[in-house]
């Protein structure tokens, strides 16, 4: 340990909070416009679990959907930046070990996802009953969550070289397995085929984990989602520090 | 022998077909003031982000005091401070932001007295808040010099430091950084001006496609590859056969005859005397590391080395 990683995680958390505005209220905003827009456009035709209205069922969804968003952005696009105006060299000249680097751009992504998430539930508290009868299920669905992403992000951003690999990896990856990891429908009521190809998208499971923890309903059961999305995040880290300990793309 | 500050041993590194590192070797003393000179694309560079962990290299083993740049890179880059070529900047911080955070990175927590003593001595402290971005190119250059002497590395390396940097502004710079010398810093610097080598560092090694093809005290190169030169224009008379040999004319009229010292001055002015020839004008040019330079770099690189 170089003693760096708290220097490294400062400045990560201090890159997003000065341009808060973008990073933290923008996603909160637009987390509240799906809500309004689905739940005006479908809560007629929607029932995702007996008894949870359609606006209820939606918050969870989108909130983590928020959360997964931009642990992959603050990380992903931090690295980027860092690599091609140059600066990235700073911190490459210091002692700072592969796994301290790893930690603090980690750390940081998750905490932006803790704040964008925060605020996406406090803003519709009022608006929409949650009765949250398991905080527990929420800290770790959340942290999991944020964590496959914010590696993921760390990956992306050590492999691309240019903002426009980063924007294919975002979306073509990205957007598209969030989008359907059942933010707007319980995978339950899809055909079969598509509720296994589903059941293979780990961001599936960090948001059914997610909405156990507001309703006590889930499709898959908690601790089994929770096991799968460990997994995942464990095997990303991994690929992610082999990557960083062997100077992919970073030391030439 | 006390450890060198800076040790390489057959350093390669390839580029696909470039081989931008070709072999080197090298050792630089403790508290030396060393120049690394050679043509863009000699390898200078890439050298030094191999010493600094940026550039794997191929093959060899690069010291920094002692410590190895890969299996003991922690030590080695807290003894290490590089001041890249490139201008690069964190646009999302103040100048005093991105002393304090390179601080933290090497795990000092309250730097605050260093950290205005070198705003001092750099002329940044009334810029200590404004954000990078907001900084002229040679403020820039010198909050990146700050950030490498934020950990007070005993060994600080210059990529052409004073690259677009005014003159006011770089004698400033080559004080300080003499001083840093005389407090017991070894230096190292790379630069296109070759008379601020020659004035400052004691000792050179000159790069070439990727290998080092002179490594000498600056007053060896000179004598080996340089001459006093006695510049002389005639009132009346002509040049003796007896000093014809290696001399030159110049457009203006000017006869170049090389010397050695002192004496031979004497004894070429004697000759002149003796042979009718009335001396106008006379001044002796010292020898210039440019025209070492330009005899190295027009030399084959592998058999000079
Ligand atoms: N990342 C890279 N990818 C490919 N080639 C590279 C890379 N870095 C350097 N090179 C090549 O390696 C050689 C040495 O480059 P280097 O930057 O070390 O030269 P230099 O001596 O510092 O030159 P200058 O005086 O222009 O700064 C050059 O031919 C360069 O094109
Ligand atoms: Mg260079």
């Amino acid at each position: 340990m170089s003693g760096g990683f708290p220097a490294l995680l400062r400045k990560e958390v201090l890159r997003f909070w000065k341009v808060g505005f973008q990073t933290v209220a923008a996603p909160v905003v637009s987390a509240i416009l799906y809500l309004v827009i689905f739940s005006h456009a479908l809560a007629a035709h929607v029932e995702a679990y007996p008894g949870v209205a359609y606006a209820q069922f939606l918050v969870p969804g989108l909130a983590m959907m928020a959360m997964l968003q931009n642990a992959f952005a603050n990380a992903s696009s931090s690295i980027i930046q860092s690599k091609i105006t140059g600066n990235i060299v700073f911190i490459l000249l210091a002692p700072i070990g592969p796994g301290e680097f790893f930690a603090a751009y980690l750390l940081a992504a998750i905490v932006r996802a803790l704040v964008v998430g925060a605020g996406v539930v406090l803003a519709v508290a009022w608006l929409v009953p949650l009765p949250l009868p398991n905080p527990a299920w929420l800290l770790a669905f959340a942290f999991t969550g944020a964590g496959i992403l914010g590696a993921l992000g760390l990956l992306a951003g050590i492999w691309a070289e240019k903002f426009d690999e980063l924007a294919a990896f975002q979306n073509f990856l990205v957007m598209p397995l969030t989008f359907l990891a059942g933010v707007f429908y319980s995978v339950e009521s899809l055909p079969a085929f598509w509720r296994a190809a589903s059941r293979l998208n780990p961001f599936y499971y960090a948001i059914d984990g997610f909405r156990y923890a507001f309703f006590g309903r889930s499709d898959v059961a908690p601790a089994t989602s929770l096991a799968i999305a460990s997994a995942a995040f464990c095997a990303l880290s991994w690929l992610t520090l082999r990557l960083l300990r062997s100077g992919y793309k970073l030391r030439h | 022998m006390a450890i060198p500050a800076v040790e390489v041993r057959d350093a390669s590194k390839r580029y696909g077909g470039v081989r931008a590192l070709d072999g080197v070797s090298l050792a630089v003393e403790q508290g030396e003031f060393f120049a690394l000179l050679g043509p863009n694309g000699a390898g200078k560079t890439t050298l030094i982000s191999a010493l600094g962990g940026l550039v794997r290299p191929d093959a060899g083993t690069l010291r920094v005091m002692g410590c190895d740049t890969v299996t003991e890179y922690g030590a080695a880059r807290r003894l290490l401070g590089i001041v890249p070529q490139e201008i690069v900047f964190d646009p999302f911080f103040t100048v005093r932001e991105t002393l304090e955070l390179q601080s933290g990175y090497f795990g000092l927590r309250d730097n605050r007295a260093w950290i205005d003593e070198i705003l001092e001595r750099l002329s940044l402290a009334a810029k200590a808040g404004a954000n990078m971005r907001a900084l002229s190119g040679g403020m820039k250059r010198r909050v990146m010099l700050a950030q490498a002497l934020v950990h007070r590395p005993p060994v600080l390396v210059l990529d052409e430091p004073t690259a677009g940097v005014d003159v006011e502004l770089r004698q400033a710079l080559w004080s300080f950084v003499r001083e840093l010398n005389a407090a017991g810093h070894t230096i190292i610097l790379t630069t296109h001006y070759l008379e601020e080598a020659q004035n400052l560092c004691s000792r050179i090694a000159m790069m070439k496609a990727g290998r080092i093809v002179a490594l000498d005290s600056t007053r060896k190169l000179l004598e080996a590859f340089s001459e006093r030169v006695l510049r002389v224009k005639l009132e009346s008379g002509a040049l003796p056969p007896g000093l014809a040999e290696g001399v030159s004319r110049d457009a203006a009229g000017w006869h170049c005859i090389p010397v050695g010292g002192a004496a031979q001055v004497e004894a070429t002015l004697a000759t002149l005397r003796e042979a009718g020839a009335r001396v106008a004008h006379l001044e002796v040019a010292e020898p210039e590391l440019e025209e070492v330079f330009v005899r190295l770099m027009a030399a084959d690189g592998r058999r000079a080395a």
